[in-house]
């Protein structure tokens, strides 16, 4: 009994760690990547290449007076920031890092991540609702209807998945696509012709899903001040921003496990967790790539986008495959 | 129908384009100048405050004409000179001169538009536009400036 407690408890420390290490360097390597692409060299005084930056950005986070604002609720205000990143610390436990390093392989890993992810979204609309300003509430109800809207087409890609491997474990769903690249679900195969669109849709959806550039209307600064978090300063403030990184990592583990086939080597040869984390950095850095290239969307084109094009294909792949799982 | 699935595709295929062009600009060398530690060389034609310009000895070019203090729109340039004698050799035979001697050119850069007309006017060609910058400070006095004083300090 003991031992599995400790098991726990190292998974739990192990997958904070994860997190926040990987949110602090995310952010450090997004201001480095932003100042690459627009040739300039981005934080470089703070330490070497300016890897000091965010310890120094953290103490001055946690060092700061977390304010509250008048006439603000209070409890959710408080709450909110922990409900943005209690989830995405939770959405490691089960993601496989490689074949052995997992702290907890479930069946329903799948559908666990994703309910995990919606309450992303209700964390956003606490914290904009709370914080009693009109910014705030504007732009949380404009991330819940983000979030909404691209969660269909991401579950119907997820089902498409789902169908054809036949579980909801990740696990499973990895040890499914093993033996090199040709195997990879984001191969198109004779059962679903369709899947690098299948792909392409699911990459828009997380990137939608995580509120990153284009998508990032819930904190659109040009018309929103800050979005939800405006009224948030100090670790409220950092709590969301690690939240928001630590999705990010969620969302790029997520598209490797279900596309890129996990810790599996392109060439069928030595599978490892190096060729997990050498995806889902990759997946991060086309993530970082994608925020400077576009610019933001309108939220009428970012709902158009979901209902009028990723929605009905993603039903139409969904359709396909089936019928082709019938035949074939 | 056709119309909806061009629309995607060219859409799809102008987002690629554009990736295509910050990922070249990834690869492309840093324009930034660390200011402080890095410095460009100002162009030929940047206009700083005026400084006087010396002559062979080190000394002004100036003979006080004056011309630049009246020709200044803001006036914001005032001299004063004094006279002293000196000897001159004439056809053999030493006699003693006059000439004008610069003792004070004053520049109160606060009121300076930095239009030129002091240096247009000038027909000795002893003041020209420096190349000098880095002029930040919170109190006024820093900017009324004393150019002999500066430029004994440019030769010492």
């Amino acid at each position: 009994m003991s031992l599995t407690i400790l098991n726990a408890l190292v998974a739990v420390v192990a997958a904070i760690a994860f997190a926040a290490l990987n949110a602090a360097y995310l952010v450090w390597a997004e201001r480095r990547g932003a100042g690459r692409i627009q040739r300039r060299p981005g934080p470089n005084v703070n330490g070497p290449l300016g890897l000091l930056q965010p310890p120094a950005d953290g103490i001055k986070l946690m060092t700061k007076q977390l304010m509250i604002p008048g006439g603000a609720d209070k409890a959710l205000f408080m709450v909110a920031p922990v409900l943005a990143m209690a989830p995405a610390i939770t959405s490691f436990v089960t993601v496989p890092f490689s074949d052995t390093i997992v702290a907890h392989s479930m069946n329903i890993g799948v559908l666990m991540i994703f309910a995990f992810a919606s309450l992303g979204g209700m964390a956003i609309l606490l914290a904009g609702w709370g914080s009693r300003n009109k910014y705030g509430v504007m732009a949380s109800v404009r991330a819940v209807s983000q979030n909404i809207s691209y969660e269909v087409p991401m579950l119907i890609t997820v089902i498409t998945i789902v169908m054809m491997s036949g579980t909801m474990n990740l696990k499973e769903l990895v040890g499914a696509q093993a033996g090199g690249i040709w195997n990879w679900n984001i191969v198109p195969s004779l059962s679903s012709p369709l899947m690098p669109v299948s792909f392409l849709i699911f990459f828009i959806c997380s990137l939608a899903e995580t509120n990153r550039a284009p998508f990032d209307l819930g904190e659109a600064e040009s018309e929103l001040v800050a979005g939800f978090h405006t009224e948030y300063g100090s670790m409220g403030f950092g709590l969301f921003f690690m939240g928001e990184y630590a999705n990010i990592v969620i969302g790029a583990s997520l598209i490797t496990i279900l596309f890129l086939g996990g810790w599996d080597c392109p060439l069928g040869l030595f599978p490892g967790v190096w060729w997990f984390l050498l995806k889902i950095y990759l997946l991060i850095f086309s993530f970082i790539w994608i925020r400077w290239t576009f610019p933001r969307t309108t939220i009428y084109g970012l709902l158009n986008l979901s209902w009028k094009i990723l929605i009905p294909i993603s039903l139409f792949n969904l359709l396909l495959t089936a019928g082709l799982l019938k035949v074939f | 129908m056709g119309a909806y699935f061009s629309e995607i595709f060219l859409g799809l295929k102008s987002l690629f384009i554009g990736l295509g062009i910050t990922f070249k600009e990834f690869f492309k060398p840093v324009v930034t100048v660390a200011y402080p530690y890095q410095t460009i060389k100002m162009s030929e034609r940047y206009r700083g405050h005026i400084e006087l310009i010396e002559d062979e000895e080190g000394n002004p070019k100036c003979v006080v004409c004056g011309m630049c203090e009246r020709g200044c729109p803001s006036g914001c340039i005032s001299l004063a000179s004094e006279s002293v004698e000196y000897e001159v050799e004439v056809k053999g035979e030493m006699k003693t001169k006059k000439k004008k001697v610069l003792t004070k050119y004053d520049l109160n850069f606060t009121t300076c538009s930095l239009c030129g007309q002091c240096v247009e006017s000038c027909n000795f060609g002893a003041i020209k536009f420096s190349k000098e910058y880095n002029l930040a400070s919170s109190r006024k006095e820093d900017f009324h400036f004393d150019l002999l004083n500066r430029l004994k300090e440019r030769n010492s």
